[in-house]
C-alpha cells in the first residue's frame, strides 16, 4: 500500500535561475517525513517535481526502485502520489462531491454517474471525519473542512503518498488536532506522508523522521526524536541562529513617537487595534494567517477601508485616504506578495525603483541618466546582485527581487517603513543581509514594523512584538520575553 | 549558497528584442517595396501624402488609443463618439453662422469637438474607476449611444454644414503649409507629443506601470483612477482633434460617419506592437501601424492582384499575422 521514494541528483533551473542543485536522500514507506527549510530553499520545488507539477531539469527519481518521470500531477496520481497545496486546488463554485471526482468522473455510458459519485464521495468524507452533505459547494465550507475534501480527494486517487505543504497555516488549534489525528489513521493504513511545515513543535509531534533542506540542497535527514527544536532551527538557518541577527539596540526611552494607532478598526478584520512605535525601534506583529495583520497595515496607508480609528505620523494627526499621502507624509508599506503587489516583475529595475518618486526625475522631462545613476546607487548599497543593469525585475533572484523592493519602497525615503514578511522566498544569506539593512534603518531613526510568520525572525530582530488574534491585540511583548511558546500561545489563544 | 545571479542575456535574445522593436517598421518598408515594384505609381510623392492625409484620422485616435490599452483598457465607441462629435459641431457651427461672424463660428466649433471629447473621454473614465464597469463594457454603451444619437440629431439622414462655412473650414483638411497637408502636421504633432507623454513623463510610466500590474501601481502609490480616467479623457481629446479635421473634408455626419474606426484604431495599435493586456508599448509601432494599414489599402486600390472589395481580409490577416508574432509576450 505504501510506497518508497529516491531522489537522486535532482536539478531544477527556472531560466537562469538554479533552485535545486542535485538533491539526493530516500523515504521509507509507511512513515511519516517532516520536510523543513527556510523560504526558499527549494521544499515546495521539490514537492512540485515528485507530484508531477514540475520538470526536473536534471536527476532522477525513482518510486519503489522504478525510475518515474512524471509529465503531469494526473500522471503522478496514477502512481499514488498526491499533493496537497497550500492554497488549495478546489473549484468553489462545484459541489464537494463534484470536486472529489473532478478529472476523473464516473460515468454511465455517455452521461456522468452522479449517484454513484455521491456514494463514493460520502464514504470518503466519512474515513476523513468531514459531517458534510457531498451536495454543499465548496465556498459554504471553511477552510479546514476545504482541507479535509482535499485529504478526501486524494484517498479517492489511491494516494499511498501523501504531501501536505502547511496544512495548519490557517487553522485553529482544535482543527489542528483533527488533522494530527488523521494523518495517524492514515499511516496506520500504510500512506506514507510528507509533511512540510513551520511549526517545529508540529513537526517535533507528529513526524518520524525530519529531512532538512537549504538553499536547494538537502541537508540532513534524522530521527525527529534525536533532535531538539533549536538543532532543527540550526539544521535550516545553516549556522547557529544567533549568528543570522544584528545586536540589538534599542531606542533611548525618550525617542519620540513615530506612528500612533488607536482604535483602529477594518470591518470584517481588525478591531480596536490601538499600538505606537518609536523613531528607532523594530515593532514586530506577530499571528496567524488571517489575523489581520497585513489588513490593519493596509488600512492604515489607506488601500482599505477603516471603520474607526486615529493615526497620527511623528505625533500629527492625519486622516490618511490614499498610498500616495501616507508616503508624502513618510509611511510606506511594501506587501508581502511581491509578485502581486510588491513589484513590476516585467519591467525593468529602474523603472521599479524609481516609481514612487517620479517627480524627483521629471523636470518635466524625465531624466534616463539621473533614474539610471540612482538604480547604480541603489545596485551598490543595497547589494542587488544582476549581471546587467537593463534586465527585468522577474530576472533577479527571489532575495535580488526583495532587495530591489525594500530599495524601491526606501526610496522615498519614510520615517516609518512597514515590511509585511520581508523574508519570504529569499535564501538565507539575502535574509541575513536584509536583517542588517532592518538594523541599519533604526539605527538612522526610523520605525521599522515587520510582521512575519517567522517567530526565529520576530524574536532575533524586534524591540517589541505585538500579537494579534482573530483581528484583535492579545500582547505586546518586550525583548526579555520573547519566546516561541510565548508568542505562539498568545496567536493561538491558548494563554 | 545562493541562487546564482543572473546573467547577462545571450546575445542573440538582446537581438531579438530589439528587432521586434522594429518589426512594423521592416513589415512597413517590405510594403512600400512591393507596392512600388507593383505600380510605380505609388511611390510618388503625392500618393504617399495622399496615404499619410488618410491615415491621420486613425493614426491620431491610436495615438490616444495606446494610452488606453498600455494602461489595460480598451475603448470601442470612439467611431461613434467621432460621428457624434463632428454631427455637434455641424449643428453648433450653422447655428452660430447663421447669426454671426463665420470665423467665430468655425472656432468656436473646432472648440466645442476637442471639450466634447475629452468631456466624452471623462464620462468613460469615470464609469470605469468610480463605477468599477469594465472599458469593454462601458464602451460597447456608448458605442451604441452615440451613434444612436447621432441618428436621433440628423434623423436618419446627414447633417450638412452651410456652404459659406464650408468653404472657410475647408482647407483645414484640403490646404497644406510647406507641401505637406495639414493632417500631416496635426497627425505628426500628436504623435510626437504622445511619445513625449510616453515616454518621457511621470504619466507615461504610470500609465504602463497600471497597464503592466494595476495591484503593484496602487500599492507603490500611483493615485491609479486619475490616471486612468486621464488616458480615456486623453483619447478623447484626440477623437475630438480626428473629427475636426475630418468634418471640413466632406462637410457632413451621417449614421455612418466613423463607421468601424474603432477596430481600425486598434488594429493599428496592436500592430504597432502594444500588448492588449496592457503594459508594454510604444508611439512610434501605433504610427507605423496605422501607415501599415492604409499602405495596404492603397496598395490593393493601385493594383489588380487582390480585389479592392477584400481589404479588411488583407488586414485581418496582417493582424492575425502580427498577434501570432507576439505570442507569450
Amino acid at each position: 500500500m505504501s510506497l518508497s521514494v529516491r531522489f537522486s541528483g535532482v536539478c531544477k533551473d527556472f531560466g537562469p535561475v538554479r533552485v535545486l542543485h542535485g538533491v539526493d536522500f530516500a523515504l521509507e514507506p509507511g512513515r511519516v517525513y517532516g520536510l523543513l527549510g527556510e523560504n526558499g530553499a527549494g521544499k515546495s520545488t521539490l514537492m512540485k517535481i515528485l507530484s508531477g507539477y514540475e520538470a526536473a531539469s536534471e536527476g532522477e527519481i525513482q518510486i519503489d526502485g522504478e525510475s518515474r518521470r512524471f509529465a503531469s500531477s494526473r500522471e503522478a496520481e496514477g502512481a499514488g502520489v498526491v499533493l496537497i497545496h497550500q492554497e488549495f486546488n478546489l473549484a468553489e463554485h462545484l459541489t464537494i462531491a463534484q470536486n472529489i471526482f473532478l478529472g476523473h468522473e464516473q460515468k454511465r455510458g455517455w452521461l456522468l454517474d452522479d449517484a454513484g459519485m455521491r456514494r463514493a464521495a460520502t464514504e470518503h468524507l466519512a474515513a476523513v471525519g468531514l459531517a458534510a452533505d457531498a451536495d454543499t459547494p465548496v465556498r459554504r465550507l471553511i477552510v479546514a473542512e476545504k482541507q479535509l475534501v482535499e485529504i478526501a480527494k486524494a484517498l479517492s486517487r489511491k494516494a499511498r503518498l501523501l504531501i501536505m505543504d502547511e496544512p495548519t497555516a490557517t487553522l485553529t488549534p482544535g482543527e489542528t488536532e483533527r488533522l494530527f489525528a488523521l494523518i495517524g489513521k492514515l499511516k496506520a493504513d500504510g500512506v506514507t506522508i510528507i509533511y512540510i511545515s513551520h511549526k517545529l513543535d508540529e513537526v517535533e509531534r507528529i513526524t518520524d523522521e525530519v529531512v532538512v533542506m537549504r538553499d536547494g540542497r538537502f541537508v540532513a535527514r534524522e530521527a525527529t526524536a534525536s533532535l531538539t527544536r533549536s538543532q532543527m532551527a540550526n539544521l535550516m538557518v545553516g549556522r547557529d541562529v544567533s549568528d543570522m541577527f544584528p545586536d540589538k539596540a534599542p531606542p533611548p526611552p525618550d525617542a519620540p513617537a513615530a506612528l500612533t494607532v488607536q482604535g483602529l478598526a477594518v470591518p470584517g478584520w481588525v478591531d480596536d487595534l490601538s499600538f505606537e512605535v518609536q523613531a528607532g525601534e523594530i515593532y514586530g506583529f506577530a499571528g496567524l494567517v488571517g489575523a489581520g495583520r497585513t489588513e490593519a497595515f493596509e488600512a492604515i496607508v489607506g488601500l482599505r477601508e477603516r471603520s474607526a480609528g486615529r493615526i497620527a505620523l511623528a505625533g500629527r494627526e492625519l486622516a490618511l485616504s490614499n498610498p500616495r499621502m501616507a508616503m508624502k507624509h513618510g509611511l510606506t508599506y511594501l506587501s508581502e506578495d511581491r509578485k502581486g503587489k510588491g513589484l513590476h516583475v516585467n519591467l525593468g529595475l529602474t523603472e521599479n525603483l524609481t516609481l514612487m518618486t517620479l517627480e524627483r526625475y521629471a523636470q518635466p522631462w524625465l531624466s534616463h541618466t539621473a533614474e539610471h545613476a540612482a538604480l547604480k546607487q541603489a545596485v551598490e548599497g543595497f547589494g542587488i546582485r544582476t549581471g546587467d543593469l537593463a534586465a527585468r525585475a522577474r530576472m533577479l533572484s527571489g532575495g535580488n527581487q526583495q532587495k530591489l523592493a525594500l530599495a524601491k519602497f526606501l526610496h522615498p525615503d519614510p520615517r516609518v517603513i512597514v515590511l509585511d514578511e520581508p523574508t519570504r522566498g529569499v535564501d538565507v544569506g539575502a535574509k541575513r543581509d536584509i536583517y542588517f539593512l532592518i538594523q541599519r534603518l533604526a539605527a538612522e531613526g526610523r520605525a521599522v514594523i515587520v510582521i512575519s510568520s517567522e517567530l526565529i525572525e520576530l524574536i532575533g530582530l524586534c524591540h517589541r512584538v505585538a500579537v494579534l488574534r482573530a483581528g484583535r491585540l492579545q500582547a505586546v511583548l518586550t525583548a526579555e520575553h520573547l519566546t516561541e511558546e510565548e508568542l505562539i500561545a498568545h496567536a493561538t489563544g491558548t494563554h | 549558497m545562493p541562487p546564482v545571479p543572473t546573467e547577462a542575456l545571450p546575445a542573440w535574445r538582446h537581438l531579438l528584442s530589439r528587432l521586434s522593436g522594429i518589426g512594423p517598421l521592416l513589415g512597413l518598408v517590405a510594403l512600400c517595396i512591393a507596392g512600388t515594384l507593383l505600380n510605380p505609381d505609388f511611390a510618388t510623392v503625392d500618393n504617399l501624402l495622399n496615404v499619410l492625409t488618410r491615415t491621420a484620422f486613425i493614426g491620431i485616435i491610436a495615438v490616444g488609443m495606446t494610452f488606453v490599452i498600455m494602461s489595460g483598457g480598451i475603448d470601442l465607441s470612439v467611431g461613434s463618439m467621432a460621428a457624434l462629435i463632428a454631427g455637434c459641431m455641424i449643428m453648433f457651427m450653422n447655428h452660430l453662422g447663421a447669426s454671426g461672424s463665420a470665423v467665430l463660428a468655425v472656432s468656436a466649433g473646432i472648440v466645442l469637438a476637442l471639450v466634447l471629447g475629452s468631456a466624452f473621454g471623462a464620462v468613460h473614465g469615470v464609469l470605469i474607476t468610480k463605477g468599477r464597469i469594465e472599458p469593454f463594457i462601458v464602451t460597447l454603451g456608448t458605442l451604441g449611444i452615440f451613434r444612436a444619437y447621432l441618428t436621433y440629431l440628423a434623423d436618419g439622414g446627414a447633417l450638412t454644414l452651410d456652404g459659406a462655412l464650408s468653404d472657410l473650414y475647408s482647407p483645414v483638411y484640403y490646404g497644406s503649409v510647406l507641401g505637406i497637408p495639414i493632417p500631416v502636421w496635426v497627425f505628426a504633432a500628436v504623435a510626437l507629443a504622445g511619445g513625449l507623454l510616453l515616454n518621457r513623463t511621470a504619466f507615461g510610466r504610470h500609465v504602463q506601470a497600471i497597464g503592466s500590474n494595476e495591484q503593484v501601481a496602487r500599492y507603490a502609490a500611483i493615485r491609479v483612477d486619475f490616471v486612468k480616467l486621464a488616458t480615456y479623457s486623453l483619447l478623447g481629446l484626440c477623437v475630438g482633434i480626428a473629427t475636426l479635421l475630418y468634418v471640413p473634408r466632406l462637410g457632413s455626419a451621417s449614421p455612418t460617419t466613423g463607421l468601424l474606426w474603432e477596430l481600425e484604431a486598434i488594429a493599428a495599435v496592436v500592430v504597432g506592437g502594444t500588448a492588449l493586456k496592457g503594459g508594454e508599448g510604444r508611439i512610434f509601432g501605433t504610427v507605423i501601424g496605422a501607415i501599415l494599414l492604409s499602405v495596404i489599402s492603397n496598395i490593393l486600390n493601385l493594383t489588380s492582384i487582390i480585389s479592392v472589395y477584400l481589404n479588411a481580409a488583407v488586414q485581418g490577416v496582417v493582424i492575425i499575422i502580427v498577434a501570432f508574432m507576439q505570442r507569450g509576450r
